[in-house]
């Protein structure tokens, strides 16, 4: 099953999170800012990240630019999660390689959707 | 699949009073000469959790207000917004009315409306200067998203949209943002039923492919009745990565039934819900009642954690190789039986340690509300003061930490309200204008100290004593050392203030400050000097939860001594004793008559054995630096003893502190030293 | 009807139930709820300077809890502890807070069903037990059984004095 790597400095946020896609039979990794996150992908291969942007120490469009420049991560499924007023971090993150976003507030089961339209 | 988000609330509640307290000592700290974007962004970052968590769970008056703050705070870390004392200030104040918000959320209550209005207003119109105002109160509005197709828009003159014509042609970059055209078409495929042509044109040679780009393009037709937003949905993502042009396909809609077709705008709009909330009305409707489980947790580290499991390892280890000695027991395997119990109780006792440790937390735990305090209370009496804290690492077990807190507000709120003079007071003295007021924590000898020090006016021997003759509470020839003339002020019924003011405590004197900590088994003392500073130190044991203790019998009765509190056990003779009438027995050890507590007397025990002294044993206990001698039967076995409370389902016995469990299941009563001095004077 | 009555179980429809047994010749009942063991009666560890039906306390799978003699308490006339003196351990509310304290008691007689309709209030005819712990009076099978009320029965003097009824 896809191994999923969400990030956030929001432990609550890294628990539903995890708690959504586990039980749906997803493996999830978690980190919580973009420093732990890169350390974390560098050795073990994701099959799609989802990151909050607002983090200390590295941020999630950071990040991301980061992931895409590692060769296992050229078109890894990338997701950020935005707040609905953020249209030019949307922007921001697409400039970084950010494949999409999902936007809070949202619901367990939007999140679900999302990342099994993702993986398929 | 429906999955239940009230058990999330609890880690929610936790983090937001945690990030409302980061805010809080961010927003203290912040230098208004020399602002510190990162701790600005520190403080943002905490109020957009707050708002993202509130937002998640639908309590969208938290949301919403927090909206304000990180507005505000967002301006302030680009710099289009200058920070100022008004706004933090302002931000304070709306720190305190999230965590009332919070809290109200979390106990079931109701939010009060006009509290958290008054808390808005002043952000808003703080917001409003220098006008950036009405485009974020406006964003302010908004309400959760939930992305939903709107119905198809039917229009009434054409015929209706019976599918589309989709020319998707990605950039060649398409793919590097992790977006799948196959993903894609998926999605359509969901929506109405899908065909799709490739076009091939754009594809280079193969030796000049270069397979991480797109060069492929689409032709799709989608058949439904879709609405464009449901197609513009698909492929939000890829807006800039690619070209997509979409067009409808009209067609008859046979058997179209009547009332599929919306009506014109003329029509009667269907009656509101009544749970739709009047805007601003009611702020509790909008949030849900919380499941306000009361819990009783603590954050671990853990390398705690890790420590803990080493040792139950050891301890597993320790306990099968016991029992594979006592399987085929031998008598010549007796030293090695004799080895195993002893690692057995070494790591049982590190074991206890570990765990023990785990209840430890740091006392900045404690200090933390203290800032605050000091910032507010300084304010208020128009004093400049300076808050230091030192030793904030010093741990401290858990329950400590929770019956700490009110005692110490309570002295430091009499050093800022008592102790600490007025600005030009100061300068008058010599003094510099900013007075210090220091919390300091450390360990010595089994015991956490906590020293409050103020550079204050000190305490006034002669007016404390005056005043405490005037009272009655000593004759007017009491001869006082000057550590008891200031003990004074734990006397009950004493208070120098003139008028017992909010500051202080609504009479809630010293003596309940000091009855309080002599209940953990700790003390607290004074020491001071008239025009320099007070120093007032509270001794508390590290635990509350295990002793080490001597036990005693006392005719049938066995009691538990802290071995802490023991100086020496002796026997007596008569020649040193002495007996004053009206003042019961003393005995004299090393130069000093030291009284004698008969314990069978005081506790009237029936089965005591020793009547006379020189029959039983004198254990000299040290209480609060005073020292007795207690008159027992006899010394029995030493151990560390589990502390249970008597008063959990009993009631608080003078002279006892608690009360444990003998090996032998049956109970003995854990004996508090100053508590048996004070039932002997009685 | 006292709140202790009215918070009883009910067994069926309108009945409640209640563990009756007796002290002397009186046979009495507490709130099935309430009673949270029966115990055998066990050496108690005496506690200092208490009044004297406070007996002591007893080691309670780790908790401290008091042992309390009705007996005596209610000057019934003292009876010897033996192998057949029963202990009815009690959860008491006192002040919001939960207390687990146990009662001596000469022996357990059963648990009774009674209903509602068929308790009466008790009237001051000088019983044993003063009136202000009774919550009524109820007659099962011929047999008057006094109903107690469990957190007044085990207020402690001293501890629970300045607390409204």
């Amino acid at each position: 099953m896809a191994t999923i790597l969400a990030v956030d400095d929001s432990a609550l946020m890294r628990q539903m999170v995890s708690f959504t896609l586990k039980g749906a039979g997803y493996d999830v990794v978690e980190a919580v800012d973009g420093v732990d996150a890169l350390n974390k992908a560098k050795t073990q291969a994701f099959d799609c990240v989802v990151t909050d942007v607002n983090m200390p120490n590295k941020d999630g469009i950071a990040l991301i630019r980061d992931l895409r420049s590692l060769p296992n991560y050229k078109f890894t499924p990338m997701l950020m999660l935005t707040t609905e007023s953020g249209a030019d971090k949307k922007q921001q993150g697409k400039d970084a390689g950010a494949t999409g976003w999902i936007v809070k507030p949202f619901n367990p089961e939007q999140l679900l959707k999302t990342i099994q339209k993702v993986l398929g | 699949m429906a999955i239940d988000m009230a058990q999330f609330h609890q880690v929610f509640f936790e983090e937001s009073f945690e990030g409302l307290d980061a805010m809080e000592s961010g927003l203290l700290n912040l230098d208004m000469g020399d602002v510190n974007v990162d701790d600005i962004n520190t403080i943002f970052r905490a109020a957009h959790s707050i708002k993202g968590g509130s937002g998640t769970f639908g309590f969208t008056a938290v949301s919403d207000f927090t909206h304000v703050m990180e507005t505000l705070l967002d301006e302030m870390r680009d710099g289009r917004r200058k920070v100022t004392q008004t706004a933090v200030n302002v931000l304070l104040g709306s720190v305190d009315c999230l965590r009332e918000m919070l809290q109200a959320i979390k106990d079931g209550d109701t939010i009060d409306p006009a509290a958290v209005g008054a808390h808005k207003q002043a952000l808003d119109q703080e917001l409003a200067h220098p006008g950036q105002a009405t485009a974020a109160i406006a964003s302010a509005s908004s309400s959760t998203m939930t992305q939903q197709p709107r119905p198809p828009a039917v229009d009434n003159d054409q015929p209706a949209v019976i599918g589309w014509t989709i020319a998707f042609s990605p950039h060649l970059d398409l793919l590097k943002t992790g977006n799948e055209p196959v993903r894609m078409f998926r999605e359509l495929a969901t929506l109405g039923e899908l065909t799709s042509t490739v076009d091939l044109q754009g594809l280079p040679d193969l030796f000049d492919l270069d397979p991480e780009e797109c060069h492929l393009s689409w032709k799709l037709v989608l058949n439904g009745a879709v609405s464009p937003d449901a197609i513009d949905e698909v492929f939000a993502w890829v807006e800039g990565e690619c070209d997509l042009a979409r067009m409808p396909i009209h067609g008859e809609h046979p058997a179209a039934p009547p009332a599929m077709t919306i009506p014109a705008q003329d029509a009667p709009r269907p009656p509101l819900p009544a749970s739709i909330p009047s805007d601003g009305k009611d702020a509790k409707k909008d949030d849900t009642k919380a499941s306000g489980k009361a819990s009783n947790s603590i954050r671990v580290d853990t390398s705690k954690i890790d420590t803990l499991i080493n040792m139950v390892g050891e301890l597993v280890i320790t306990q099968s190789m016991l029992s594979l000695i006592g399987d085929r027991f031998e008598v010549n395997k007796l030293d090695q039986l004799k080895n195993g119990l002893s690692q057995l109780e070494r790591h049982t006792r590190e074991l206890q340690e570990s765990v023990m440790n785990i209840r430890m937390l740091p006392i900045s735990f404690v200090f933390s509300r203290f800032p605050r305090l000091a910032h507010d209370l300084s304010s208020k009496l128009g004093k400049k003061v300076e808050l230091k804290l030192v030793g904030e690492h010093t741990e401290v077990d858990k329950t400590v930490v929770e019956l700490l807190s009110d005692p110490l507000v309570h002295l430091v709120r009499n050093s800022l309200d008592h102790g600490i003079e007025m600005p030009d007071i100061r300068s008058a003295v010599g003094k510099p204008e900013t007075g210090t007021v220091t919390l300091d924590a450390y360990h010595r000898g089994g015991n956490i100290v906590i020293e409050v020090r103020d550079d204050g006016k000190g305490l006034d021997k002669d007016k404390l004593r005056a005043k405490a003759i005037e009272k009655g509470l000593i004759e007017p020839d009491a001869v006082l050392s000057d550590k008891q003339t200031y003990e004074l002020i734990f006397m009950p019924g004493f208070s120098t203030a003139e008028a017992l003011t909010d500051i202080s405590g609504r009479g809630v004197g010293m003596d309940v400050v000091r009855r309080n900590i002599q209940a953990l088994g700790g003390n607290i003392d004074i020491a001071s000097e008239l025009g320099k500073g007070s120093t007032i130190a509270i001794h508390l044991p590290l635990t509350l939860a295990i002793l080490d203790g001597q036990s005693i019998a006392v005719g049938d009765e066995t009691y538990i001594v802290p071995l802490g509190a023991i100086i020496e056990s002796i026997n007596i003779t008569d020649d040193r004793v002495n007996r004053v009438a009206g003042k019961g027995e003393t005995f004299l050890l090393r130069g000093e008559y030291l009284p004698i507590i008969r314990m069978h007397d005081i506790f009237n025990v029936a089965s005591a054995k020793a009547k006379r002294l020189t029959e039983g044993l004198l254990v000299v206990v040290e209480g609060q630096g005073l020292r007795c001698g207690l008159f027992v039967d006899d010394l029995l076995g030493q151990q560390q003893v589990v502390i249970k409370s008597l008063e959990a389902n009993y009631r608080r016995i003078e002279g006892v502190s608690g009360a444990t469990i003998l090996g032998d299941g049956s109970v003995a009563l854990i004996l508090d030293i100053p508590g048996l001095m004070r039932l002997a004077h009685q | 009807m006292s709140d202790t009555v009215l918070s009883a179980s009910k067994a069926s429809g309108q009945g409640l139930q209640f563990l009756s047994f007796t002290l002397g010749r009186e046979e009495y009942g507490v709130d099935i709820l309430r009673v949270q063991e029966i115990r055998s009666w066990e050496p108690v560890s005496r506690i200092p300077n208490v009044p004297a039906y406070e007996k002591g306390v007893v080691n309670l799978r780790g908790a401290i809890v008091p042992i309390i003699d009705l007996r005596e308490r209610f000057q019934l006339g003292r009876a010897d502890y033996g192998p057949l003196t029963v202990v009815v351990v009690l959860q008491a509310i006192i002040n919001d807070k939960t207390r687990v304290m146990g009662m001596v008691v000469d022996a357990v007689s059963d648990v009774i069903d009674i209903e509602k309709k068929d308790i009466q209030a008790a009237p001051n005819f000088g019983a044993r037990v003063s009136t202000e712990f009774i919550t009524g009076l109820a007659s099962v099978n011929g047999r008057m059984v006094m109903l107690l009320d469990v957190d007044k029965l085990l207020r402690l003097d001293g501890v629970d004095d300045n607390d409204e009824t």
